[in-house]
């Protein structure tokens, strides 16, 4: 039986470890972005800032948004509990404070890692090394998971590793569709020929740089390739769309990453209400129909509405396990 | 190809001191296997050194040091060069130490209960009115079978004649067991055919014995209860052995926050099952800090209503709330006398001559006698607050002198002994280094004691301090019966020439 503590524990260090592996991601995606964009584009580091949601934070401390700042902000600045160096940090203590309940190899990858991190935080940040940087972070957060998979019981402390990760997962993939495909849904708004608001409308003046940056958005998920497999080639706003949020073998989309949780929480004990709480969520996407005539008001409301849902999931999580709430005592004896 | 230098046993001598090993250049007899083995290493003994330290770093055996910044982990120091134990020898200390717990464990009882040790005028009124670890609220309270100090670290030392002493008995949450069978699975790992041809009694049955001491003081006897080893958390400087315990007892690592007790007076652990009801506790967390109702109201680490849980019967605690009453350094001068008083028998282990500076005759001559002995306060552990007269400054004796006066009844004073040495490696070289012993004594219905314990080693040159915060290291103990030694039984290829000589 997994102490609650522990199973807190090992809920937030899926989290810490699914962001910190997101943001290297993203930060090494829209550095390679950048390279193939011409200046003129306008597309800077906002957007990145967006998708963490810390725009203000960061300009709470910078004057703009320059590119170093940005990147030393997101990957190694402590005081920015959302930037990889910090998530790796939260992630260790967690996976320390349940060391017990883990296999000794998972601790030492995420032990290494951070302290990796920690003594080479220049690394991060210089465009000369910055590529290696993350893609060590990304690497190593998924060498541990699969040192997870490959000696770890298939059990409650497992259990909450896993609904830590997908929930988090599904979180920084709507994140990132709020953000880089509302930006893209916008621009088309104004398109040539495409009517208002559709997500569909064609040759815009800057079209060759749409298809990139819709190719950033599935990049930045390590989408990309997949989507191709899947879908035959050819980026369109709606296909993308739709393999991002309702693809159901894709790792990263959100319909996955629910099902995912769902499935880690139906193997715990008085799981109906978490599990309603799940299904909520599962329902409003599966209810959707992604067209060309998409709207940027439509994504936004989805958006907003995801985002509620995995709210109400974790507080739900924590009160039903973590904080043990309306649980009479004595529930359970020995067997 | 650089040449290396072969660490020299021919000329390792001693002087002033009892050498565990060797004596006048030649072994003692448990030894004479281990030695000539050894010897017959060579250079490779440091290889065999070097492996060992690489396995500890790869084992992630590591203490912590309050200190230090960040979480101040750092690997176990070991030497891995055994001290051995004849297991003749062995089995009469082991028995001195049962008779101690035992008597130490009535002690604590009668303590608690009616009290019969003062009323007889064995052990002054006084002492027990002024030690900081007798615990009113332990009044009354009758633990499973009488005993209190399930788990006992004492520390054994032996002097310049070869005399065994105990030096102390740590009665309240004792630490260093998980390195006896981490520092056991090190020279396993690098001198395999040593266990192959030596009779090494092992060390690896303390966890389920531990696990039957505590299993059998379920309030609800049943073939699995359950137990919860209570640390102070991930930051304690034992944590690495509570976590190690925890997982070889199968018990839950709770902290404070993890257990509650309800109204019905029991105490549950917190899981995801919802609450599970704990039987026994194997509590790593000092008395003081147990429960904020009963104790201190500041701890955070504690679990209020734990005291009301265990008065009323329904949850053991190991060791028993106030059983350090017994830790008292000025309780120690009364051993002897509590054996005699309690088991009508003699010691088999000898105490230390103590002086209590509570009494006004000991107190003069110890003041008289300052720069010959050493000065320990009654009630700290750890090798905190020890003087030494041989090595203190004639400031440090005025000071000492101005402590004791302020507090008699907290001082106790010994003579200074002569810790026996065993051979080391130190910078490349086997070089003579003071060690001490300790090994832990299981109180219940079957008392254990490990096979040896833990050897501490003072690594400075001419170093009395043994403890691992202080510059302290280890070695492995291997208890073995030199009877089974003997050319006929030894294997030449695997023990070398005989003659002790260097190759």
């Amino acid at each position: 039986m997994l102490l609650s503590r522990f199973a807190e524990s090992l809920y937030w260090a899926g989290r810490y470890l699914e962001r910190a592996e997101t943001v290297a991601r993203m930060v090494k995606v829209h550095t390679e972005l950048l390279l193939d964009l011409p200046r003129a584009a306008g597309v800077g580091w906002l957007p990145l800032l967006a998708v963490t949601g810390q725009g203000e934070e960061f300009l709470d401390r910078h004057t703009a948004p320059e590119e170093e700042d940005v990147v030393e902000f997101l990957a190694t600045d402590t005081k920015n509990r959302g930037s990889v160096l910090a998530s790796l940090a939260q992630a260790r203590a967690n996976l320390r404070a349940s060391q017990v309940v883990l296999p000794r190899e998972a601790w030492e990858v995420v032990n290494n890692l951070h302290g990796w991190a920690a003594a080479d935080t220049s690394g991060a940040i210089d465009r000369r090394t910055r590529l290696g940087w993350m893609d060590h972070v990304v690497g190593q957060c998924q060498l541990l998971a699969g040192a997870l998979a490959g000696t770890m019981c298939d059990d409650e402390a497992y259990g909450f590793l896993l609904i830590g990760r997908h929930l988090e997962r599904a979180d920084m993939t709507i994140r990132v569709l709020d953000v880089q495909a509302g930006v893209l849904v916008g621009q088309s708004q104004g398109g040539v020929s495409g009517g208002p608001g559709a997500l569909g409308g064609s040759d815009p003046p800057d079209t060759p740089y749409r298809d990139v940056t819709w190719m950033g958005v599935l990049r930045s998920l390590s989408a990309q390739q997949m989507f191709f497999r899947t879908e035959g080639g050819g980026v369109s706003g709606p296909a993308a769309l739709r393999f991002l949020l309702q693809d159901e073998r894709f790792p990263r989309s959100v319909e996955f990453c629910l099902a995912a949780t769902a499935r880690g929480v139906g193997q715990l004990p008085r799981a109906a209400l978490p599990l309603a709480s799940c299904a909520v969520a599962q329902s409003r996407l599966r209810a959707l129909t992604i067209t060309d005539r998409f709207t940027p008001g439509e994504l936004n409301q989805l958006v907003d509405e995801l985002e509620l849902g995995i709210g109400e999931m974790h507080e739900i999580l924590a009160r039903t396990y973590f904080q043990l709430e309306g649980v009479p005592p004595a529930l359970v004896e020995p067997a | 190809m650089p040449t290396r230098t072969e660490p020299r046993w021919s000329g390792y001598r001693s002087p002033g001191f009892f050498d565990e090993m060797l004596v006048g250049g030649r072994a003692r007899d448990a030894c004479t296997g281990v030695v000539r083995y050894l010897a017959s290493l060579g250079a490779e003994l440091l290889d065999r050194q070097r492996a060992a330290e690489l396995v500890i770093q790869a084992m992630g055996i590591t203490f912590t040091v309050y200190s230090e910044a960040d979480d101040g982990d750092r690997s176990w120091p070991f030497d891995v060069i055994p001290r051995v134990i004849s297991t003749q020898e062995w089995n009469a200390i082991s028995a001195g130490l049962v008779q101690r717990l035992t008597a130490l464990n009535m002690f604590i009882d009668d303590l608690y209960g009616s009290a019969r040790v003062i009323a007889d005028g064995i052990v002054p009124a006084e002492v027990l009115a002024s030690s900081t670890n007798f615990r009113q609220q332990c009044v009354g309270v009758r633990p499973p079978g009488g005993v209190w100090a399930h788990i006992c670290g004492s520390d054994l030392v032996r002097d310049r004649d070869g005399t065994v002493y105990v030096l102390e008995d740590n009665l309240r949450v004792p630490s260093g067991v998980s390195y006896m069978l981490e520092n056991r699975l090190v020279t396993k790992r690098v001198f395999a055919d040593l266990f192959r041809d030596l009779d090494i009694h092992p060390v690896d049955s303390y966890p389920n014995r531990l696990h039957d001491t505590l299993a059998g003081l379920s309030p609800r006897p049943g073939d699995r209860p359950t137990i919860a080893l209570l640390t102070p958390g991930v930051h304690n400087s034992a944590y690495f052995e509570h976590a190690f315990l925890a997982t070889q007892l199968g018990a839950h690592l709770v902290e404070g926050s993890d257990l509650v007790v309800d109204s019905d007076d029991r105490v549950y652990v917190r899981t995801v099952r919802g609450p599970v009801r704990v039987d026994v506790i194997y509590r790593r967390v000092d008395d003081l800090w147990l429960d904020p109702e009963a104790f201190r109201p500041d701890s955070l680490i504690g679990v209020p209503g734990l005291m009301r849980a265990w008065r009323a019967g329904t949850v053991a605690i190991a060791n028993a709330p106030g059983a350090g009453v017994a830790d008292d350094k000025v309780v120690y001068a009364y051993v002897p006398a509590l054996i005699r008083y309690y088991l009508g028998e003699e010691p088999k282990i000898a105490n230390v001559p103590t002086y209590l500076c509570g009494d006004d005759a000991d107190r003069s001559h110890v003041l008289a006698n300052l720069d010959e002995l050493v000065v320990k306060p009654a009630n700290e552990s750890g090798g905190h607050g020890v003087f030494v007269g041989s090595a203190a400054t004639l400031a440090e004796c005025e000071e000492m002198r101005l402590r004791i006066e302020a507090d008699p009844r907290n001082h106790v004073a010994q003579p200074i002994l002569a810790l026996s040495t065993a051979p080391t490696l130190c910078d490349g070289q086997v070089v003579p280094r003071h060690i001490d012993l300790r090994p832990f004594i299981l109180s219940g219905e079957r008392p254990y004691v490990t096979q040896g314990g833990l050897t501490r080693v003072a690594l400075g040159e001419g170093s009395l301090v043994v403890n691992s915060s202080q510059g302290g290291g280890s070695k492995d103990t291997w208890v073995l019966d030199p009877t089974v030694f003997g050319p006929p039984v030894l294997d030449p290829t695997v023990f070398g020439p005989a003659e002790l000589t260097d190759r």
